[in-house]
């Protein structure tokens, strides 16, 4: 039997195991949207801004592992995701964009809503496709599905023109992908892991610095494995955090920019770093010059380009980093074993403990009747959920304050936009989240600039019953650029305070969700459990102190040990 | 230092402007190129020359490796090899400098293809030292037009 191309790219996702899809309508791609009803297994959510869509798809792939996928039609829709794109790039995450595009006879005359946004994504796709022959179409989704998942994972576009949408076709799906140029290498090599359990015996101040890898390996069990057995203490980026429980006592915290006091000289004092999944990005390094100028450097990536790319690695390893991890541990277990091989970290941990004991991450407390510090919320937050909860987060000092308050224990419990630093991607994010997951409480940390940006999806949320909860950080400025404002450019703020911004309570009543405000710290349990009980998305709109500031900080341009503390 | 790589790409469309838009996007610079389809149908073989030192040039690879469409990435600096370059060069020439310029392609064994009122068009093949002499030497006449392929390369048979 003969499908056509709108009912071969259905079935081929029903053969993906896609269970949902972010999308927003158009004339490129109505043939598709006209075949959906008659696919009941495929659920649509219908977003209000493409943006919406492929962060929803993002934040559904970072919170399950699986690839998340969205559709948008030609022209101003595919190029409203370009910025989801390659933020899901930057973050290396499994996404899997279906662009229509005008009929092939038109590609190239600048017909309506035509774009080339094959060209446009070429350098933040990990891979895109541009589907002129319909006998094709089926090989180019499952290849597209294969190459978003496996390697280093990324987004992959394909751009599907309306004709090859309407065309009829015989549907074969291929069971295996065959591509000649791409070969991800997985499996470590076996003298390289021996070598690395040899330096980590022998290590008097070892590190292990876990990055994005290892979750999106889902390495942390094996890497949890190996530091509570071996007494390794664990420093983590942004993207790492709750690959290792944050309330371990060999968890150092996060390391870099605003790192932790323990995690920063940990680093700079250790002998050996192990940096599993990590691209030494210049957020986490400082100064490359002065950073870890100490230590061996072992560095296990899938990608080949992230090694020897910032930073001189003594034991470089391709790999992918779970294999590698489960190698490592057998590896220990055969050599620690032996006498007199294992050079006890006792010394070293008591050392970072004492440096986290003396230098936690901190703030100095409200006044009396003063405002609601940011820090507090987010303590709030967790004392409130106990860390059972997805948390996401827009970019900025929420941000931040969400990373160094909460004890991740879980990986994929937080999801942020770390490489491309992308405002507006929290709670689009957090409504992809709670698609996957409808029962669990998925809070959106924000700021009140950052959640302006993508604010329109509140439809989104109430009409299919989403209950987001967002907790706005509200201090009445761009916080995060008015805190580089006061330390470095002579306090000019300049377009930093948002002089104009709505009634979040009203605004989220307007949507047909529930608003709170808070504005005494008294207040601020109670309404939040309240929030957390509503079953509908909320927006708890919380008045904090407008000139707090994140610390610690290292200057940009600094060494990781420069750092301003509070 | 100058290296000359060898990429075996897939040939469809696109294929060049990925492997371009990867040395532009990243602030490497190509200094020549060159792509033509191989024996094997599908496949096209790009010569590139560039300029970088060993880290830079180490990460030109391993970036060129990652893309899905290249299915081999050599450095032939990195082994002996043949370079060839084509040129096809117009001259000025007047009465009276004809034989000069017809001695001069004799020396350099390369050929006339168009002979016009009172230009010489030449086609030469060499190394890039080769070519460069070539137009040293073909200045004073006057050179009108030039138009050069860019190396291609492989490795030597005998090493």
């Amino acid at each position: 039997m003969e499908l056509t191309g709108a009912q071969i790219l259905l079935e081929s996702l029903g053969r993906e195991g896609v269970d949902v899809i972010f999308g927003f309508p158009g004339g490129a791609v109505i043939d598709i949207y006209h075949q959906i009803p008659n696919y009941p297994n495929l659920k649509h959510v219908l977003v209000r801004h493409e943006q919406g869509a492929i962060h929803m798809a993002d934040g559904y792939a970072r919170a399950t592992g699986k690839v998340g996928v969205c559709l948008v039609t030609s022209g101003p829709g595919a190029t409203n995701t370009v910025t989801g794109i390659a933020t899901a790039y930057m973050d290396s995450i499994p996404v899997v964009i279906i662009t229509g595009q005008v009929p092939t006879p038109l590609i190239g005359n600048d017909a309506f809503q035509e774009v080339d946004i094959v060209g446009i994504t070429r350098p933040c796709t990990k891979h895109n496709f541009l589907v002129k022959d319909i006998t094709k179409l089926a090989k180019t989704i499952k290849e597209a599905f294969f190459l978003a998942q496996s390697g280093r994972p990324g987004p992959v576009l394909i751009d599907l023109p309306k004709d090859v949408q309407q065309q009829l076709c015989a549907f074969n799906y291929p069971k295996k992908v065959a591509l000649r140029g791409y070969n991800p290498h997985y499996d470590p090599n076996v003298k390289q892991v021996r070598k690395v359990a040899e330096l980590l015996c022998k290590a008097k101040h070892p590190v292990i610095y876990a990055g994005g890898g290892v979750i999106s390996s889902s390495a942390s069990k094996e890497l949890t494995k190996l530091a509570q057995a071996y007494g390794l203490p664990v420093t983590a980026t942004l993207m790492a955090l709750g690959c290792f429980p944050g309330d371990d006592p060999r968890w150092l915290g996060m390391l870099g920019m605003h790192g932790t006091y323990a995690a920063n000289h940990g680093m700079s004092n250790a002998d050996l770093i192990l940096a599993v999944g990590a691209r030494f990005d210049d957020r986490v390094t400082g100064k490359l010059s002065e950073f870890a100028t100490k230590a061996t450097m072992v560095h296990i990536d899938i990608d080949p380009t992230s090694i020897q790319k910032n930073v001189h690695v003594d034991v470089p390893i391709v790999a992918d980093c779970r294999l590698f991890m489960e190698a490592l541990n057998k590896e220990m277990a055969d050599l620690a074993g032996q006498k007199d091989v294992f050079v006890p970290k006792d010394k070293w941990l008591a050392q970072l403990s004492e440096w986290k004991a003396k230098h936690p991450v901190k703030y100095k407390p409200a006044t009396k009747g003063g405002f609601i510090k940011p820090q507090s919320v987010v303590e709030m937050l967790y004392k409130i959920t106990k860390g059972d909860c997805i948390i996401s987060t827009e970019v900025g000092q929420n941000q931040m304050w969400a990373a160094q308050f909460f004890n991740y224990k879980k990986p994929r419990t937080l999801l942020t936009s770390g490489g491309l630093g992308t405002m507006g991607f929290g709670f689009p994010a957090a409504i992809g989240a709670q698609a996957a997951y409808p029962d669990k409480l998925v809070i959106d940390v924000a700021g009140d600039g950052s959640i302006q940006m993508c604010i329109q999806e509140l439809a989104t949320a109430v009409c299919y019953n989403l209950p987001v909860k967002i907790v706005i950080l509200n201090n009445g400025y761009l916080g995060m650029v008015r805190q580089w404002q006061e330390l470095f450019y002579e306090k000019n703020y300049c377009s930093t305070c948002l002089d104009i911004a709505p009634d979040f309570v009203k605004l989220a009543e307007a949507y047909g969700a529930a608003g709170f405000r808070v504005t005494q710290a008294k207040e601020l349990e109670a309404t939040l459990k309240q929030a957390f009980s509503t079953p509908k998305p909320c927006i708890v709109d919380v008045i904090v102190d407008p000139e707090e500031n994140v610390y610690p900080m290292v200057p940009a341009g600094k060494s990781i040990t420069e750092m301003i503390l509070v | 230092m100058r290296h000359i790589l060898s990429i075996l790409v897939e040939n469809e469309p696109g294929v060049l402007s990925r492997v371009s838009g990867l040395f532009s996007g990243r602030g490497f610079n190509i200094e020549t190129l060159n792509v033509a389809p191989t024996l094997e149908e599908g496949v096209s073989i790009m010569t590139i020359t560039t300029i970088g030192d060993e880290t830079i040039i180490e990460q030109i690879i391993k970036q060129l490796r990652k893309l899905v469409t290249v299915i081999k990435v050599v450095d032939l600096t990195e082994v002996k090899n043949v370079e060839r370059e084509m040129m096809l060069l117009k001259v000025a020439a007047e009465e009276g400098k004809r034989a000069e310029i017809l001695r001069i392609v004799d020396v350099f064994r390369c050929k006339v293809v168009d002979v016009g009122l009172d230009e010489f068009t030449l086609e030469i093949t060499g190394t890039q030292d080769k070519i460069t002499a070539l137009i040293n030497l073909m200045q004073r006449f006057g050179i009108k037009e030039v138009a050069r392929t860019g190396a291609v390369a492989m490795r030597r048979s005998m090493q």
